[in-house]
């Protein structure tokens, strides 16, 4: 395996470059954390943007930031909180999940997998967040997109495509991201005792309340699972809590927990969590530490489910009664996280068939190499969009260079 | 005229009649307009000084009647101009001569509201405001507020990415809709995204959204609806220096406030609009901005005492807080009707639309200040001032000889400077073919090309609304081709590990 550490965008170009003369595909790596997500991708050249990390501009008042893709995650999250800001996508660090270190995770991988968080139903998710980029694309050429203002669209908007396209189209070499003011100050309503169905209710009458509700997840009930940190602490393993958050400054967020409290008086009477406990629990959601790599269900698959929300909760408890598995709810039940008891083909066939009924897809997020070879890791599209998927890829990337083959199994072109 | 179109093909012109009764052989009875008469209203957009008659008119009724005029034109090497209502500023719906123009104004159904999803599915010809008056009973609304609400398409809002005075705090098209079907120029009718939060696979729904109607003609959309904040309250804050408006953004934005609206106007804005709606703008101050706060009545109280206190320390030399909704209301009016407002005081003029980084204001308006001198032409200002999106106004007389040219020059260079100081040349217009010949002073030749490959993955032929936003038509093939440099390349020496 041969591992190059690029320094900055011109090396990246002459790197895939040198890689379309020799028809040598690219893995494109930031710290790697997320490596182990997609198909198993057939190279012995890795592309490392890790030392792309500076910060070019951070600009607290334009609400953006500049960075190499390689800038470490955490670094620049903790230099914008600093300035009472964040990523409003909430991005979730997914390295409790899949066992990685906890600290790993880049900015351009976080766009690049494009995993949001519980705010995504009120803020959108990574792509609604990056303003621009400069990217290498396949055919070793560097271009831009979008800007650095909030306004930032001249020409197609190539940074939504690039956000959640798993490294397969470019190579993010910096990119300008949109932040917001973080809010003061946080509520969460905590409901017990629902069952998935009727958890799906109450969230969905939440969401459609004047209250701006930003989370909204539901954990069912579990003999398997053995929370532990701030869901131990809530009680997550006597009862389901449902949990709805509302933030914004003090006096506003108090209020509307007040009155959504009232307004979902017919499912329980609510407790409410204050600010450091509300972030906790919401952390926890985020990165999906019930479905933890060290937990006892570390072994089993785990897949994410994105569908309309308010079948979310039907949708779930029959998966989970069908196959034995365990599902956690997110996005008001938009987000399902599963994971399913160990199987041939981690139960794709059956979750492809009843996801896409509901106008829903599935991704797996977790799973052994002999899985991945073995089914579609990233939910099969309709034939019409599918080939649609690769015309744009073949437009950014002629060759296959670029992370050939982990979203969609194909033969070289 | 400094605007040119792709020079009509005579070929085509020529089998025109042909093409007219094939066209009628899909869509049957008034569908077809092709009479020089009833084309004449289809001749512009709302950019209005570029007008061309299309070869015919087309209004399909179904997906299916799209379909098959699409794939008919496909097949015959036709262009196709889509267009919404017609409303576009920047000419992304003006016909071509030798094209067939594709109206979506038949289609005015909503298809379904979904209030436990919170989406509703629509065809294209309904109009934005539509969409909100339909789920109103319910506390529902459709956030993004183009100033023309009243007539423009949803389908022509997502061809534009369009914005409006919500869009800092909840964002553009783009960032509300979630799946459309959408015809592609060969016929072939895909669906992506749908009631889901997101879509599988890549955001093609986010490169549809702004592809300004090249890229595939869209049928049905699904977009998402919130619930109307319990309240909004507004201030109305004059200042003697636009540089202190500026810095009163600045700090507003830095206090953490994200304001429902936060619109600024020059004097030359101020004077016309209070001339035309009076709203009670104070007139001898340099800059006016509206700041509107929504959300529940505690905050937004608590929210306005934080912006009022911010624009004293800004030394705002007036203030006015709306205490009731018909007051909000009318210091909106003011702005809302700037372009008319403007349009009485001039015979003519033209909104350009770019985007700044929002602490180059001061300078912005200080060289454009500059620039109206040197044009010998009057110019307003009305801004986006939250997200740093201008439309300055350029007044002139197209009666008098020279002045429209001078104007688009005026403009040109107002956008090379947005440019300049860091920003982009649009921010909820789009390039259409206003601002087509100005992309390269922001991208570069690779940059583009990277974008025309992607209309390739759409329409290989370039068949669809061409001579629109990129300056020059470069072939497919010619775009594809993978230049191999130097032969076998090693890979650079780079630290191995």
């Amino acid at each position: 395996m041969e591992i190059l550490k690029v320094r900055d965008a011109a090396d990246v170009e002459q790197v895939v470059r040198a890689a379309v003369a020799n028809e040598q595909p690219l893995e494109i790596v930031g710290h790697g954390s997320k490596r182990q997500v997609g198909l198993p991708m057939a190279t012995n050249a890795v592309l490392d943007l890790s030392a792309l990390n500076a910060v070019t501009a951070y600009e607290p008042d334009e609400l953006i930031v500049t960075v190499g893709a390689g800038a470490p995650l955490a670094d620049v999250l903790s230099m914008i909180d600093a300035k009472n800001q964040h990523f409003a996508f909430e991005p979730m660090n997914p390295a409790g999940l899949l066992g990685a270190g906890h600290d790993a995770g880049t900015v351009g991988g976080m766009l690049a997998t494009g995993l949001a968080g519980p705010r995504r139903i009120k803020d959108g998710g990574a792509r609604d967040h990056l303003l621009g980029a400069h990217a290498v694309s396949g055919f070793g050429d560097s271009f831009k997109t979008g800007g650095r203002v909030v306004k930032n669209v001249t020409g197609y908007d190539l940074c939504k495509l690039l956000a959640g396209s798993w490294g397969t189209l470019a190579v993010m070499t910096e990119v300008t991201l949109k932040v917001m003011p973080r809010p003061e100050c946080q509520r969460t309503l905590v409901l017990r005792g629902l069952d998935d169905v009727t958890a799906g209710r109450a969230m969905t009458a939440a969401l459609g309340s004047p209250y701006d509700v930003s989370g909204a997840a539901h954990l069912p009930l579990s003999a398997l699972r053995t929370p532990d940190g701030a869901l131990a602490d809530l009680g997550a393993a006597q009862t389901a809590v449902t949990l709805l958050r509302l933030e914004g400054i003090t006096v506003s967020a108090t209020q509307r927990a007040t009155s959504l409290a009232k307004a979902l008086a017919t499912f329980g009477s609510a407790e409410v969590l204050t600010d450091d406990m509300s972030a906790a629990v919401w952390q926890s959601i985020r990165d999906v530490t019930p479905l933890a790599a060290t937990t006892a269900l570390g072994a089993w698959p785990v897949w994410r489910i994105v569908c309309p929300p308010a079948s979310g909760g039907a949708f779930g408890q029959q998966l989970a009664h069908d196959t034995g598995g365990e599902v956690i709810y997110d996005w008001g039940g938009g987000l399902i996280w599963a994971a399913l008891p160990p199987a041939a083909d981690a139960h794709a066939a059956l979750l492809r068939q009843r996801a896409g009924a509901i106008g829903g897809h599935a991704t797996l997020i977790r799973g052994s190499e002999a899985v991945r070879q073995s089914i579609d890791v990233f939910h099969p599209q309709s034939s019409g969009v599918a080939a649609l998927s690769r015309r744009v890829k073949h437009s950014f990337d002629p060759k296959n260079i670029l992370n050939r083959g982990r979203m969609v199994r194909e033969a070289t072109t | 005229m400094t605007i040119l179109m792709p020079a009509a093909d005579e070929a085509v012109l020529q089998r025109r009649e042909s093409i007219v009764s094939a066209l009628r052989q899909i869509v049957p009875g008034e569908g077809v307009i092709s009479s020089a008469a009833e084309m004449l209203p289809y001749e512009s957009d709302g950019f209005t000084a570029y007008r061309q008659p299309p070869m015919v008119v087309v209004l399909p009724e179904t997906t299916e009647q799209v379909s098959q005029v699409l794939r008919y034109c496909h097949d015959n090497g036709i262009k196709v101009v889509p267009r919404g209502s017609g409303t576009s500023l920047s000419g992304g719906s003006m016909p071509l001569a030798d094209a067939v123009l594709l109206g979506l104004g038949k289609f005015k159904r909503i298809r379904e509201i979904d209030f436990d999803n919170r989406v509703v599915v629509t065809e294209p010809g309904v109009t934005n405001l539509a969409i909100s008056q339909a789920v109103a009973h319910a506390g529902f609304y459709y956030a993004p507020d183009p100033s023309s609400q009243i007539a423009c398409s949803i389908g022509g809002n997502i061809a534009e990415n369009s914005g409006g005075v919500h869009c800092l705090k909840y964002g553009m098209t783009t960032n509300n809709v979630l799946g459309c079907e959408i015809v592609l120029i060969n016929g072939e009718i895909l669906r992506i995204g749908g009631k889901a939060p997101e879509c599988a696979g890549y955001d093609l729904m986010g490169i549809i959204t702004g592809s300004e109607g090249l890229l595939g003609v869209v049928t049905e959309v699904t977009v998402r609806i919130l619930q109307k904040p319990e309240t909004a309250r507004a201030l109305m804050i004059g200042f003697a220096e636009v540089e202190q408006a500026g810095e009163c953004v600045a700090r507003v934005i830095s206090a953490g406030i994200i304001p429902g609206g936060m619109e600024m106007m020059d004097k030359p804005a101020i004077h016309a609009a209070e001339a035309f709606v009076h709203a009670g703008y104070p007139l001898d101050v340099e800059a006016l901005l509206i700041v509107e706060l929504d959300g529940p009545s505690v905050e937004v109280d608590d929210l306005i005492k934080r912006v009022e206190t911010i624009a004293q320390g800004c030394g705002s030399t007036t203030c006015q807080i709306s205490t009731s909704e018909q007051e909000r209301v009318l210091f909106w009016a003011g702005r809302k009707a700037a372009f008319p407002a403007v349009g009485r005081i001039s015979p003519d003029y033209l909104c350009m639309d770019g985007t700044i980084p929002r602490g180059k204001l001061p300078l912005v308006l200080t060289r454009m200040q500059e620039m109206s001198v040197k044009y010998g032409l009057r110019c307003a200002n009305v801004f986006h001032a939250g997200d740093g999106n201008l439309h300055p106004l350029i007044l002139y007389d197209a009666n008098q000889p020279g002045e429209m040219e001078r104007a688009e020059a005026f403009g040109a260079d107002i956008l090379r400077l947005c440019v300049e100081v860091g920003g982009v040349l649009t921010g909820e217009h789009g390039v259409g073919i206003e601002k087509r010949d100005l992309m390269p002073e922001m991208f570069s030749e690779i940059d583009l090309a990277q974008q025309q490959r992607l209309k390739c993955a759409f329409d290989t032929q370039g068949l669809l609304n061409p001579g629109k936003v990129f300056p020059t038509l470069h072939r497919c093939a010619e775009l594809g081709r993978v230049h191999v440099h130097g032969g076998k390349l090693a890979f650079p020496e780079l630290p191995r590990f």
